[in-house]
């Protein structure tokens, strides 16, 4: 991979730190009037998620990782690790837990999915920003309390347990926003 | 047409040029009461600072009598200003373009406005009055600001870092840069670059935000152009002035004797040769004046840009220069 100087550093650029793949999420140029030139670089850490701050003098290089962000079906799970496949090519790819890191509770059988690849090898999977499932499990709520705003935790069929308007009955499908884990309304199916 | 859209709007909006443009007319005043002479002196000249962390940039003029000159965009009105200060100029200040290779982010343009004057007569410290007067003034209508405060360098350092930052070894300072909280390679850093680290990580960091903090008695391998402390020479007459922790102003009781001064320049030619940079040549006329005698006296140099940033409430330098070095 490329490396990069202090001036070509920006945000969203993936570079190695510490042997791991980092994303820039920003960078300051500090230098004081009379005193060496520093450039400051915060980094979030694509495997744990971390953010770390470190400071670069104007000859310091980071070195570029080969990071993609692609989307790929997802296949199957063995309960250990979940399968993925490139739509276009067929190559397979499988991720583990800390790849999924909450994912696996919305994803189901074909859903194409945003996975990031370090060395061609899964670090993060990311489910579709909304999914309709069916919901398995909740209690019966009560007829015409439509109004209160009142709600009640649903078990969806991947297992994801979200908060439902007391209308939702078992049986029935939701839209689901899975960044934030929240209803969004009756689904369609 | 179709294709990318060239950028050619301003970065800065109208208020900031208003702003600006007010701001300009304020600071006339301000030392037009104060009997002060506005110069100018040329941007371009045959000699130029030899800092080690300053990169001037340069062109090459031809025109008639000068074959090929190679000249340097200032990166402060300084060298030209001593200049009439030694020929009898009496208290003089200038509002000028100041270029400096290398230095861009959210407060630095290579391009940028500075705001220097000289008192003669004046000593340091009633300079440094007259800096935090000068900015209170031009941020009277945006900001109202405690009464500022002013803190040696080594006090802080003491008080922050715990370093006695002209006692310290270098292997403690060391040690230190790579504890903090946004560590760094050491390696190749000389002691005043760790300072410097350590000033503006665990110092600046603390200065209260609607306030000027005046920080003197700078350490004497960070003296530059200022004259040593009589009382400590450990330490030189040079401070810097801040706003929140924005550094704005940096200032000295002007080191007068010409041969310290040639002295100096022989050190920092020197560390930019075992460190290949370029060689600017020894600034003879400036020596030349200082050997005829600069009158004893205080001079500083201020950020226009950044204090009109402060001013507006600004994110960055962009929001009040109209082209940043990107658009322009």
């Amino acid at each position: 991979m490329a490396s990069y100087n202090m001036n070509q550093v920006r945000t969203g650029l993936k570079v190695l730190e510490g042997g791991e793949p980092n994303v820039i999420i920003s960078c300051d140029f500090i230098k004081p009037g009379k005193g060496q030139a520093f450039t400051r670089v915060k980094m979030r850490n694509l495997l744990n998620g971390r953010v770390n701050e470190k400071t670069y003098k104007p000859g310091d290089l980071l070195e570029g990782a080969d990071v993609i962000e692609t989307s790929m079906q997802y296949l199957y799970t063995d309960g250990e690790h979940w399968f993925f496949m490139n739509p276009d090519t067929y190559d397979q790819v499988e991720a583990d837990a800390a790849a999924l890191g909450g994912a696996e509770q919305w994803i189901r059988e074909e859903d194409i999915c945003n996975v990031t690849l370090w060395n061609g090898h899964p670090i993060l999977v990311a489910a579709p920003n909304f999914v309709t499932r069916e919901v398995v499990e909740t209690d019966p709520g009560l007829k015409g309390d439509t109004s209160s705003g009142g709600s009640k935790p649903a078990k969806l069929e991947t297992g994801a347990v979200v908060k439902v308007p007391l209308f939702i009955q078992t049986g029935e499908s939701i839209r689901v926003d899975t960044r934030t884990g929240e209803y969004v309304s009756r689904g369609k199916t | 047409m179709t294709g990318e859209a060239v950028e050619w709007r301003p970065t800065a909006g109208l208020t900031a040029l208003q702003r600006r443009a007010a701001m300009l007319a304020e600071l006339r005043a301000f030392f037009a009461e104060r009997g002060v002479l506005e110069v100018e002196t040329p941007l371009l000249s045959t000699e130029t600072t030899l800092d080690v962390h300053l990169e001037p940039m340069s062109s090459q003029v031809a025109a008639p009598g000068i074959e090929g000159r190679r000249m340097y965009l200032q990166t402060s009105p300084e060298l030209a200003m001593k200049r009439l200060l030694a020929a009898g100029s009496g208290s003089i200040y200038q509002v000028c373009k100041a270029f400096r290779g290398g230095e861009r982010g959210r407060w630095h343009n290579p391009e940028f406005t500075i705001l220097e004057w000289y008192r003669v007569g004046w000593d340091v410290h009633r300079l440094m009055r007259e800096v935090a007067a000068l900015i209170e003034t031009l941020l009277a209508g945006s900001r109202r600001l405690e009464p500022a405060v002013y803190e040696s360098y080594g006090h802080l350092m003491r008080r922050h870092a715990g370093i006695d930052p002209h006692e310290a070894s270098s292997q403690a300072l060391r040690r230190a840069v790579a504890d903090g909280s946004s560590p760094v390679d050491t390696s190749g850093l000389d002691r005043d670059d760790l300072l410097s680290r350590l000033f503006g990580e665990r110092v600046e960091t603390r200065f209260a935000p609607d306030r000027v903090t005046v920080v003197f008695d700078y350490p004497a391998s960070q003296a530059a152009m200022a004259r040593l402390n009589a009382s400590d020479p450990r330490t030189a007459e040079r401070f810097e002035a801040y706003v929140g922790n924005i550094e704005l102003a940096n200032g000295y009781g002007e080191l007068s004797d010409p041969a310290e001064q040639r002295l100096r320049l022989e050190g920092d030619l020197a560390n930019r040769r075992r460190t290949g940079r370029p060689l600017p040549p020894t600034p003879s006329r400036f020596l030349a004046a200082l050997g005829s005698g600069l009158p004893y006296c205080a001079g500083v140099a201020l950020g226009l840009d950044r204090l009109l940033g402060l001013d507006l409430q600004a994110g960055s330098i962009d929001e009040v220069i109209a082209f940043p070095v990107e658009r322009a």
